[in-house]
């Protein structure tokens, strides 16, 4: 049973330096953000750029893979190693944190996958199966490094309330040209291991592996509310913490000049 | 529409996953609230940065080695 803390401070949040003039630091307590609007799941299929496409119409390719390495073609496995080992290995590295241990859980979770392969029931994607029992090892693997610390997806994890800070500074136009390629991905690094491992795993398999809400959940045994929720804090929380890096040099923003109101006078400039 | 309001149906409406009434609210809260299209902006900036910058690649040389141990223990039945 995880614990479950109910002050607005639980969600862990740097302590924040004093805030430049320009950056306006604002608390907004998210209430109930998921369950306020059940009837939106399913998720329609017209997602924009986030979604992969759910194409259930036809057997997937990787069907007619595992059939064959069932029927004892292992080079058929050999096909679905290289098509997934990349993924694999990220999704380990950014739940470990640790090189050594991704390797290690890129080759367990395939062998894993091949010994086990009869009990796919091919009701959800290869894919999806392989996740679970990479995530599964990675986790197992997390543990044994923090030996004596609870390590759960559900760690860290505060549910119903919070509240998220907002940096409300824009960001610069196309931030990440800024930088270098190796800065830049050193940023990301550091950004994203600040998360809980909660967040994380939810951020990486939902929107950098691309899986859908559904199958996010079920690869981690959360909730579907569970899953938005905590992608939600995610994504807030990455979006403030790369603000530091990204947002205008400049100071303050320019508002828009306003329209004269009619009848109105205005003797600035 | 309040600034909590908006940042609760966030997710929905990246992912477009709301329902027209709700965009035409979240439009029209957007269309008077600087922060919210401040945070609307950055948020959808983030996730693509992190979809588009790959920060752990697996090196081919690893790569292949990975492959072979794994091959050569599956040829043998694990």
């Amino acid at each position: 049973m995880p614990t479950r803390y109910h002050s607005r401070y639980s969600i862990p949040f740097p302590v924040w330096s004093p805030a430049p003039p320009s950056v306006t630091l604002i608390f907004y307590r998210l209430h109930a953000v998921t369950v306020s609007n059940p009837n939106e799941f399913p998720q329609p299929t017209a997602m924009a750029t986030i979604q992969p496409i759910a194409g259930e119409l036809e057997p997937h390719p990787d069907v007619a893979l595992v059939e064959r390495v069932r029927g004892g073609d292992v080079s058929a496995y050999d096909d679905l190693v290289r098509k997934y080992d990349r993924q694999i290995f990220r999704i380990a590295q950014h739940i470990t944190q640790n090189r050594e241990d991704a390797e290690d859980v890129m080759q367990d979770a395939f062998l894993k996958a091949y010994e086990k392969l009869e009990q796919f029931q091919g009701n959800s994607k290869f894919y999806t199966w392989l996740v679970r029992i990479a995530v599964n090892e990675s986790l197992m693997r997390l543990r044994k490094r923090r030996t004596g610390k609870m390590v759960s997806i559900d760690e860290d994890i505060e549910t119903e309330e919070g509240s998220v800070p907002r940096d409300l500074a824009d960001w610069a136009p196309d931030p990440e040209q800024n930088y270098g390629q190796a800065e830049l991905a050193e940023i990301l690094r550091k950004t994203i291991q600040g998360l809980p491992p909660g967040f994380r795993i939810v951020f990486v398999l939902r929107d950098v592996e691309g899986l859908s809400t559904e199958e996010t959940a079920e690869t981690l045994g959360l909730s579907i509310p569970a899953v938005k929720s905590r992608l939600l804090r995610a994504r807030l929380q990455l979006r403030e913490r790369l603000s530091r890096y990204f947002r205008r040099k400049k100071a303050p923003r320019v508002t828009k000049p306003r329209e004269k109101r009619v009848g109105e006078t205005r003797n600035d400039k | 529409m309040t600034c909590s309001e908006f940042l609760a149906l966030l997710d929905d409406l990246i992912d477009d996953s709301v329902t027209p009434e709700t965009r035409a609210e979240l439009q029209k809260h957007l269309h008077g609230c600087d922060h919210c299209e401040v945070t609307l902006n950055t948020t959808r900036k983030t996730i693509e940065i992190y979809r588009s910058h790959q920060i752990y690649d697996l090196p081919p040389d690893l790569r292949e080695r990975l492959h072979a141990a794994i091959m050569a223990r599956c040829k043998k039945g694990c």
